[in-house]
């Protein structure tokens, strides 16, 4: 039986943290990736998540269904990127403010159509029991693990693998690093970055659906909490690589659970600093890899933050 | 629509009326315009809920309108709500709900606006501040301390766990009841309190909840504005819930013991009832179970016979008012002593709106 474990339980706690709050940061920095790669930075994310975990729960609870939530948020999601890559291809439009305007179009719009679906309960995704051999009962809740991580898990290397060795993942590469090289080769530019937003929206929504039908698994509208711009933000910090997105997902979970914790085993004072510790992190590491002699490695160059 | 040319005319007509509209409505013989202002959204399955429900029972009363805006932050956005709600609306009582937003924006716009009363929930008005402001709160630390009891007789591992958003004193209060009642019980039982620094955090407050289950808690209740993801992930892991601010039993049928209930409608009948009658509405106003300003929920089915019967006996003698949860001989959890024996807080005590400690058994620093 469990008995008391003391220190153990808050790395327990951490690597379950890190499991069950990663995904949606994991989805939507997947996206962003596949978007910024392709020259275009989509700040509308966090409205996107936020209008995913709506549409998802909605659904969910109308047909019953929590894949069929899944399936809705990524379509919404998927219709918010077109939006995005559409009005991007205006001329003379900025894609930054494009982004904030859909982030907050995108919010009041889940707050407006979520209203009646606060008070019902929508039925959960599932989650496979990894825990099993074990008969300690917070390493069995530890590793529930939902289906969605690792699909994201397994989309972060496919797309790590993609982006170099096929076909498609060079297109969006080159019309990244330069749009003169990409129309030179026949390429469609504007359409190139409309499918790549598309495809970052369709991700971010299955991001909110996770949110709103596993874990938390509850439609209010505070569920993201600014999840999907710390998301955004992630990618920079790894740097357009997938795989590291998926550790910076991890390391962000992770160090989200550290709080409460720590004060679960008793060590109460300063709870405001370890809730901070996330952002700390960032700015360490950021600050221990930049370089004076060297702009972004990785970047892509036809994003409008590197030009 | 048989005309459908919009002549000049028409439209600076309709502006008129438009214009017209707000001031006609506020001279309106007899009709008082009630404002009430939310920090969230007013279904949030909580503290906001509590109100909206009250505001909308009210609106059925003759010669009242009621006018709410949500989602009112706790800055100067409350002074800019109110202001529109006394030019635009007409509104002569104001009720902004939530604890920041008291002081210093109700307090000045008072100032401002000395013909309009304003009552805040939560605040403590004193006879320092302007005499058209207010303030009206209900001592829901006894229905946590009911809650207790029922916890302390569902609990196995003799732990208890309670998700809070800050550390202020109604918080406070809620946690020390909550264990003080559980302790009735059984004098081992502790609680563990996680502090998640802000009134609404879904993802904050369900990792909150998990680390009090991982702790050891079996029986886990909370003090944030929606406790919606605390009680359904506390349910999903096994663990027994009491509910806060509204009632949640559908949310988790089985695991649901009881709740500690707001019921604002007393408090917001008598306020309108004075101004109808043309009196100035009572300044501070306090109260608990006994005076119906809170409630219970029904109990679930985790609540045994003999837990039942001792509840009931104690929200007995709550009833007759003057109620101490706090008495001494008490301690805090640091070993301070905070009460000596003989000493107590009855429910209208002042000492309770300022505690600033956390009684023995409690795991957890303010």
């Amino acid at each position: 039986m469990s008995g008391d474990l003391g220190l153990w339980s808050v790395l327990i706690a951490v690597v379950g943290g890190a499991i069950r709050v990663s995904t949606p940061f994991l989805f939507v920095s997947l996206g962003e990736t596949i978007t910024e790669r392709s020259g275009r930075i989509n700040l509308g994310l966090e409205g996107t998540l936020v209008f995913g975990a709506m549409s998802a729960y909605a659904t969910a609870v109308l047909t019953g269904s929590p894949w069929a939530g899944v399936a809705v948020a990524g379509l919404a999601g998927g219709a918010f990127g077109l939006l995005h890559g559409f009005v991007c291809r205006l001329p003379r439009v900025n894609d930054v403010a494009v982004g904030i305007a859909l982030m907050l179009f995108g919010t009041g719009l889940a707050f407006f159509f979520g209203k009646a679906f606060i008070q019902p309960s929508a039925p959960p995704l599932p989650a496979i029991p990894f825990g099993f051999w074990s008969d300690v009962p917070q390493i069995q809740a530890a590793l529930r693990v939902n289906v969605l991580f690792l699909v994201g898990a397994a989309l972060a290397v496919f797309l790590w693998w993609a982006f170099r060795n096929t076909k498609a993942g060079l297109i969006v590469r080159v019309v990244g690093d330069s749009a003169d090289a990409a129309r030179a080769m026949g390429y469609d530019v504007d359409r190139v970055r409309l499918f790549a937003t598309a495809a970052g929206g369709v991700l971010a929504g299955i991001g909110g659906a996770y949110l709103s039908l596993y874990y938390p698994g509850s439609w209010n509208e505070g569920i993201s909490s600014g999840q999907g711009l710390m998301a955004v933000a992630l990618v920079i910090f790894a740097r357009w690589n997938p795989l590291a997105c998926f550790a910076a997902a991890l390391l962000f979970g992770g160090a989200g659970a550290l709080g409460p914790a720590l004060q679960s085993v008793g060590v109460t004072q300063g709870y405001y600093l370890y809730y901070a510790a996330p952002y700390v992190l960032t700015l360490a590491l950021l600050i221990a890899t930049s370089s004076p002699d060297r702009a972004l490695a990785g970047a892509p160059g036809e994003l409008s933050l590197s030009k | 629509m048989a005309d459908h040319s919009l002549s000049r005319r028409h439209l600076l007509g309709g502006a008129a009326a438009l214009a017209l509209t707000p001031l006609s409505r506020a001279r309106a013989a007899g009709t008082l315009t009630a404002g009430f202002i939310y920090v969230g959204p007013k279904d949030d399955y909580g503290y906001n809920q509590a109100h909206a429900l009250a505001a909308k029972a009210l609106k059925g009363m003759p010669g009242l309108e009621v006018t709410e805006e949500e989602r009112v932050p706790e800055t100067n956005a409350v002074e800019k709500t109110m202001e529109s709600m006394i030019n635009l609306d007409g509104a002569t009582l104001l009720l902004p709900t939530s604890f920041g937003h008291y002081s210093p924006y109700m307090v000045a716009e008072a100032k401002k606006n000395p013909k309009i009363q304003f009552r805040h929930c939560g605040g403590l008005w004193t006879d320092k501040d302007p005499k058209n402001a207010g303030s009206y709160f209900g001592y829901i630390a006894q229905g946590q301390y009911l809650n207790g009891i029922a916890a302390g007789h569902a609990t196995k591992s003799k732990k208890l766990g309670f998700v809070a958003a800050k550390p202020i004193p109604q918080v406070l209060n809620n946690i020390n009841a909550f264990l003080l009642g559980a302790q009735s019980v059984d004098p081992s039982i502790t609680c563990q309190v996680i502090f998640t620094g802000e009134w609404s955090l879904a993802v904050k407050e369900a990792e909150a909840t998990n680390a009090l289950i991982d702790g050891g808690a079996d029986v886990v209740t909370c003090h944030v504005d929606s406790p919606k993801v605390t009680v359904e992930t506390a349910a999903r892991r096994g663990a027994f819930v009491c509910g806060y601010h509204v009632d949640q039993s559908p949310l988790a049928p089985q695991k649901y013991l009881t709740g500690a209930e707001w019921n604002w409608l007393p408090i917001y009948k008598g306020f309108v009832e004075a101004m109808q009658a043309g009196k100035v509405p009572e300044n501070f106003v306090r109260g608990g179970l006994a005076d119906g300003y809170v409630k219970m929920s029904p109990y679930g089915p985790g609540v045994s016979d003999a837990a039942r019967k001792n509840a009931d006996a104690v929200k007995a003698e709550m009833m007759k008012g003057g109620y101490q949860i706090i008495k001494g001989p008490l301690k805090d959890n640091a070993g301070k002593e905070i009460l000596a024996a003989g000493k107590g807080y009855p429910e209208k005590a002042a000492e309770l709106e300022s505690t600033n400690y956390l009684v023995a058994g409690v795991k957890g620093s303010v």
